[in-house]
């Protein structure tokens, strides 16, 4: 069979969403950013709300997340991208308005910015990528990082005395009244991005019904920092990173609301 | 005639932005300007005008905050003092990368470190030389008044909008609390999203209708020689700053030998001892730099060929005196530039400052 008899708007299953930049990405091969990226394009144009989406970009991998999302975005310092969608968000209040983040940038340099937009239940959707490591800067260690986990700045794994603690900043965010979604995700798997997926729906929908903040952490790989195949990056993530990052809804209720009893 | 009052720098710093039409402030209470943040949220602007005020939680968010709605094409300021001025200085360098307008003023202390709650000038350098990191300049405006207070918030504004760049009014604790009569300007209606849209549709981030390609706020640019024109362009912007929009007030300079610089608190001053010294025969007068970014070289360097000396009188160990050195320098002049001031919140007296001349050049 002659492969234009196969191409035919009947036979479609799957098309890429408009709204995703048909471009060559710079996301190594088995990085989750990708997957989370296709996700929200797809719900952006699901949801017809392109014209009304400010996106606003970390320091991280995502950095040229502007490159493949076709929205319009600022490009946030360091771990100040809940403060730039707060300024966003409260001039503009008819917006929808998303910051994505890496671990290093949310929960070590930005700690201050995430709590403090989260307890203010600014009216945005965080989406937080937690790889357990500095992705863009070669793989640090991260305030995620597990214990004995060893990245080029825990050559000899991460040590919980010279460290701290691998850090649950998405439990730490559950708890602050101005947030009405907390939820933790994964896209190791087709059914977890679909869960994943309907997650990050649900934070934008209530973003667009005015609920406060919705925060969904994905954790996710990075098989170059990991120094792994993606198809290992995945089942390590799968065997470590869950089990201390247990995934599931932590709340889901509204502004003041409370936190989910498991 | 607009509306006159009785009113603290630092209030009218706050009036002065509700009635100019802004949008947002974001801000962090420090001495000595905390009234400016207080002024506004007892005024509560956002009945009247819709215009946003929120505390946020450190001054690296309130720059951030800025950051964030100024590229939706608002009018948008902060104000502090300056350690906060410091912790802003990442997010300043980042607004200027991105070529984005907004207002942030600096109600100057006495430094380094924690140092004083008392007015001091020491932050002239961190304020015109850029102050953050990277290639970049802000348009600083010195009001020596309250009067000034009030019109440089919209004119800020202006020079913001017009070059799509950070302006400064750089102020200090003596100007920010001290109370005179004002005349308020009168209200401007803040700009409707149909006008932000045909103004800055080009570049604000809206929100991407089919009709445009998306608008993309960055200061990021990995190809090395993009990033050089991008460098270039703002360069080119702050060469047109200097051409057109030098300021500054001449005061007596025709015939004299001696002349004062000072701008803010300092310049005030140096009015009074501009009399003082005439009274004393000595031909004297005053350059009062309006701008600080861009610097009225180009007067400095006229003055020069006939002046005899220039005394730099500043609340700091000697900061502006660079500039004018070097405004007399590229005049090919050889007037001899002195400094005088006084540090840690001391504001010197008139007859201080003409002792200082008669010492150094007499
Ligand atoms: C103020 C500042 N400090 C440090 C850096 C260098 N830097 C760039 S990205 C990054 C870490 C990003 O890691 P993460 O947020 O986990 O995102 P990822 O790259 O893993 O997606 C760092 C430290 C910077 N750009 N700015």
């Amino acid at each position: 069979m002659d492969i234009k008899d196969i191409i035919k708007p009947e036979n479609l299953v799957y098309d890429k969403s408009k709204v995703q930049i048909d471009t060559i990405m710079h996301y190594c091969p088995g990085c989750s950013h990708g997957v989370v990226h296709k996700i929200l394009s797809e719900l952006i144009e699901e949801m017809d709300i392109q014209e009304k989406t400010i996106g606003i970009a970390p320091v991280g991998c995502a950095v040229f997340a502007y490159n493949y999302i076709d929205i319009d975005w600022q490009e946030a310092a360091h771990g100040r991208a809940p403060a730039v969608a707060t300024g966003v968000v409260r001039l503009n209040p008819d917006k929808f308005v998303f910051a994505y983040q890496g671990d290093g940038d949310l929960a070590s340099i930005g700690a201050a910015e995430i709590l403090h937009a989260c307890n203010r239940g600014e009216n945005l959707l965080v989406v937080f990528i937690n790889n357990a490591t500095y992705g863009m800067t070669g793989g640090q260690m991260a305030p995620t990082t597990l214990n004995g986990m060893v990245t080029s700045t825990t050559p000899g794994g991460r040590n919980i005395d010279l460290n701290g603690y691998p850090m649950k900043i998405t439990e730490l965010i559950a708890q602050l009244p101005g947030t009405s979604y907390v939820t933790r995700q994964a896209v190791h798997t087709a059914g977890a991005v679909r869960k994943c997926k309907r997650s990050l729906k649900k934070g934008i929908q209530n973003v667009l019904d005015k609920k406060g903040t919705s925060f969904v952490e994905v954790v996710s790989t990075c098989s170059s920092g990991w120094k792994m195949t993606p198809v290992d990056a995945n089942n390590w993530m799968a065997e470590n990173m869950i089990p201390y990052y247990p995934l599931g809804d932590m709340k889901d209720s509204v502004k003041g609301g409370p936190v989910s009893e498991n | 005639m607009g509306e006159i009052r009785l009113m603290k720098g630092n209030e009218v710093l706050a009036e002065a932005a509700i009635r100019c039409g802004a949008d947002g402030y974001f801000g962090y209470p420090i001495t000595p300007q905390s009234e400016v943040m207080e002024t506004l949220m007892a005024r509560m602007p956002w009945n009247e005008t819709g215009m946003v005020v929120l505390q946020a939680e450190s001054e690296v968010a309130s720059i951030n905050m800025v950051y964030g709605g100024a590229a939706t094409g608002k009018k948008v300021m902060t104000s502090s003092s300056s350690p906060g001025i410091s912790l802003m200085a990442e997010g300043i360098s980042y607004i200027a990368g991105a070529e984005l307008p907004c207002l942030v003023v600096n109600v100057q202390r006495g430094g380094p470190g924690l140092g004083t709650i008392q007015p001091s000038q020491a932050d002239y350098l961190q304020a015109v030389k850029g102050g953050g990191h990277g290639d970049y300049k802000l348009i600083v405006l010195a009001p020596s008044s309250v009067q000034e207070m009030n019109d440089f918030v919209d004119l800020g504004f202006e020079l913001a909008f017009k070059y799509r760049n950070p302006a400064m009014i750089l102020t200090d604790g003596a100007i920010g609390q001290m109370m005179e009569k004002v005349e308020l300007a009168d209200f401007k209606p803040r700009w409707t999203k149909e006008e932000i849209k045909e103004k800055w549709g080009s570049w604000a981030t809206t929100g991407k209708p089919d009709s445009r390609n998306q608008n993309v706020i960055t200061s990021l640019e990995m190809d090395s020689d993009k990033m050089e024109s991008n460098n270039q362009r703002l360069q080119d912007k702050y060469r047109k700053m200097e051409e057109e929009e030098c300021r500054y007030e001449a005061i007596m300079c025709d015939d004299a030998e001696y002349i004062f610089v000072a701008y803010g608190t300092s310049s005030r001053v140096c009015q009074k001892s501009v009399e003082i010294a005439r009274e004393k025969g000595l031909k004297v007068g005053l350059l009062r730099p309006i701008t600080l970014f861009p610097f009225p070289s180009k007067i400095i360097g006229k003055l020069a060929c006939k002046a005899k000396g220039f005394l730099s009188v500043e609340m700091s160990a000697g900061q502006m005196i660079e500039d004018i050195k070097l405004s007399v320098y590229d005049a090919g002049c050889i007037a001899r530039v002195e400094h005088f001031g006084r540090m840690g919140g001391i504001i010197p007296s008139p007859g201080e400052v003409v002792n200082a001349l008669e010492q150094k050049f007499l």
